[in-house]
């Protein structure tokens, strides 16, 4: 039966729960309630409010008793809301969680998870449309990835939640009922640190991750007869799949890097840098890079499209580097 | 007090509930893209709060607290703009619901993280107080937001200076699906106090008397240089906690003994006994804050949907060019 995005999350947590007796929720009405937008439906019934835990409006407090948990050996999975307020909880992760074990010179590990909605496209306004990876991105020591189908948001949560270090699980919340597919049989993990390539191509390559694949691939479907596009969903951002990244580059010759996070400081910056400074001999054109404008995420509709990746501009940019 | 006054006040509990309902409605109708959160229920808070205000004391409303806005002034046509993301909205358009305040009438807009402006409100404080501006502070929040760092942290400072600041709690008993118990461990949030070096004080919200009652001592505290007030209202939202929820984590017999309590009920109960034609009053009253209500949704209706561009606008004093 075809499994939604959002019940692919649920689906990873309840088999891992049922796995590991260690591992538990804890959040803003994750329990009674199931969470705000479902996610966690069926899990307090399941497994007791000790594992699936309501709690206050604290976020760095949900942080911070996750570190806490677990260097006793618990695998808790930390929900924000919205992704938004992991600004609430930022010095506990920035400062507690990434430099746990580095400080402790390897001694122990911090097994945590921490996710929650993020995105734009469903008139969230300024703080319930947020995409902040580049925050983390910029901290050694954490772990970021982002789904961007049902097997992956499955598979990757699973591998977060057995990783041994602290994920930072990016659930974009425009997918969670628009798509939807069959998942394979029994424990499905998907590795953290390997990026999917969707679309094998010859002209020219898009990088990209979360709600823009599925722009991406449209385009690539529908642009198909004046441009032969390679597809790489990172999946993982931190740490992002170079080999993947270097082996297509240096086939196509062509780069276009996508998100809809911000441009200024994005993600794209960083791998922009890394092509243009390891691969320059294989380029055939400029890196280049389509992202959210510089500003906060506006409410109002035109505005939101004024400022996001969305399908129309992900065509052009396409076709402005197949020119080269 | 004067029978101008009485009246007054039920024009604007009457007007909160009429203009919410309304908002309500269009949600329901799919004409409000942004999440909506109704207070009502709520009334007698706000109003009993912002009635006892000079025009020139800052509110920082949070997102239940859309009345605060009309008592202290904001234009409804501007608040219904607001709420629809249009152009003549307090954010034009950038934000929605109480996300941008209307510093004409000095009402501060919220972000959404709960308790974050708090430590605003107590850095306007410490302005009023270094300038010597008899002005005060009020702080709204919910007992839920009370368990933010935030939170802490301003009301420590609060009383280490004596701020003219009063932190209005609006406990309604639930954020969200979780309840009080699963909240923090005593009866009344504003027993914190004791622990920041000042007054707290719990009544109904329910009752505009009693609110209005203990809103003018805590104003009149900080207004006098007596420091800072934690009051406490215990109230209660009919309605989920925003119009999508349904609000199963409660039970039906809960929502009728507190809509049994309902504020302005309770206020035409008063005027009544007062001897007031209430019956008179109650259509006159019903039909002016039809008509505002109506001709706010005509304004925002009418007002411009933003363009694009105009996403780039406001981010800095002055625009940033590229040479
Ligand atoms: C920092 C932060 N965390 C989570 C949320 C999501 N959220 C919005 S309202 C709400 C419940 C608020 O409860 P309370 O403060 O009691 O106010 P009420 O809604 O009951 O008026 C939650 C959890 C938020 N807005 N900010
Ligand atoms: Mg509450």
């Amino acid at each position: 039966m075809p499994v939604t995005y959002i019940q692919a999350i649920n689906q990873a947590m309840q088999e891992e729960m049922a796995r590991d007796e260690n591992v538990m929720l804890l959040g803003e009405d994750v329990g009674i309630l199931g969470g705000a937008f479902k996610a966690s439906e069926g899990l307090l019934e399941r497994f007791g409010s000790e594992r699936v835990l309501d709690t206050p409006i604290s976020e760095a407090l949900i942080v911070g008793a996750g570190v806490g948990l677990a260097i006793q050996g618990m695998r808790p999975i930390l929900e924000m809301q919205f992704i938004d307020f992991i600004a609430c909880g930022f010095d506990q992760i920035v400062n507690m969680a990434a430099t746990l074990r580095y400080r402790h010179g390897g001694q122990t590990s911090c097994p945590i998870v921490i996710r929650g909605p993020c995105g734009a496209g469903v008139h969230g306004g300024v703080y319930h449309s947020q995409n902040p990876e580049a925050w983390f991105f910029h901290v050694p020591g954490l772990k970021v990835v982002a789904p961007a189908t049902a097997h992956d948001a499955k598979g990757l949560l699973k591998a977060a939640i057995r990783d041994d270090d602290p994920v930072i699980y990016l659930e974009h919340k425009f997918l969670y009922r628009r798509i939807k597919e069959d998942l394979p049989e029994g424990d499905h993990v998907v590795p953290i640190g390997k990026a999917a390539l969707r679309k094998e191509g010859r002209d020219l390559t898009v990088i990209t991750y979360g709600s823009p694949v599925h722009a991406v691939m449209k385009a690539a479907r529908d642009m198909a007869s004046e441009v032969d596009i390679e597809v790489i969903d990172l999946r993982t951002l931190l740490p992002y799949d170079w080999k993947t990244i270097r082996e297509s580059v240096t086939k196509t010759g062509k780069v276009l890097i996508i998100h809809e996070a911000r441009l200024t400081g994005g993600i794209g910056g960083e791998i922009a840098a890394r092509i243009a400074g390891d691969l320059f001999e294989y380029l055939d054109g400029p890196v280049m890079r389509l992202a959210s404008k510089d500003t906060h995420n506006a409410f109002a509709g035109p505005m939101e499209e004024y400022i996001i990746p969305n399908q129309e501009k992900v065509t052009e940019a396409i076709r402005k580097l197949a020119a080269y | 007090m004067t029978e101008q006054k009485e009246r007054e006040l039920y024009f604007w509990l009457r007007l909160i509930r009429e203009f919410e309902d309304r908002v309500s409605t269009l949600d329901r109708q799919g004409k409000i893209q942004g999440g909506v959160y109704s207070g009502k229920g709520q009334e007698a808070v706000v109003v009993g709060v912002c009635h006892a205000l000079r025009s020139d004391d800052w509110i920082f409303p949070l997102h239940r607290d859309l009345g605060a806005f009309l008592v202290k002034g904001a234009d409804p046509n501007r608040l219904m703009a607001q709420i629809f993301g249009r152009r003549d909205g307090f954010s034009k358009g950038k934000d929605s619901f109480l996300h941008g305040g209307d510093f004409s009438n000095c009402i501060f807009g919220a972000t959404s993280m709960l308790g974050s402006t708090l430590p605003v409100a107590a850095g306007t404080a410490y302005k009023f107080k270094i300038k010597q501006e008899d002005r005060v502070a009020i702080a709204f929040f919910g007992e839920g937001a009370s368990s933010r760092g935030d939170v802490h942290e301003a009301m420590n400072f609060a009383g280490i200076y004596k701020l003219p600041v009063v932190f209005l709690c609006e406990n309604n008993f639930y954020a969200y699906s979780t309840p009080n118990e699963l909240q923090f461990a005593v009866e009344d949030v504003a027993s914190r106090a004791v622990g920041y070096g000042f007054k707290g004080d719990v009544c109904s919200g329910n009752d505009l008397n009693e609110v209005m009652k203990a809103a003018r001592k805590a104003i009149e505290r900080a207004r006098t240089g007596d420091g800072p007030t934690f009051l406490e209202c215990k109230t209660y939202r009919y309605h989920g906690h925003s119009e999508h929820d349904r609000a199963t984590y409660r039970s039906e017999e809960e929502l009728i003994t507190w809509e049994s309590r309902d504020p302005i009920e309770r206020w035409e109960v008063y005027l009544e006994k007062r001897k007031y034609d209430i019956a008179a009053i109650k259509e006159e009253v019903g039909e002016k804050v039809k008509k505002i209500v109506d001709d706010a949704v005509a304004f925002a209706e009418a007002s411009p949907v933003p363009e694009g561009p105009e996403a780039m606008e406001d981010l800095y004093a002055t625009p940033i060019t590229e040479g």
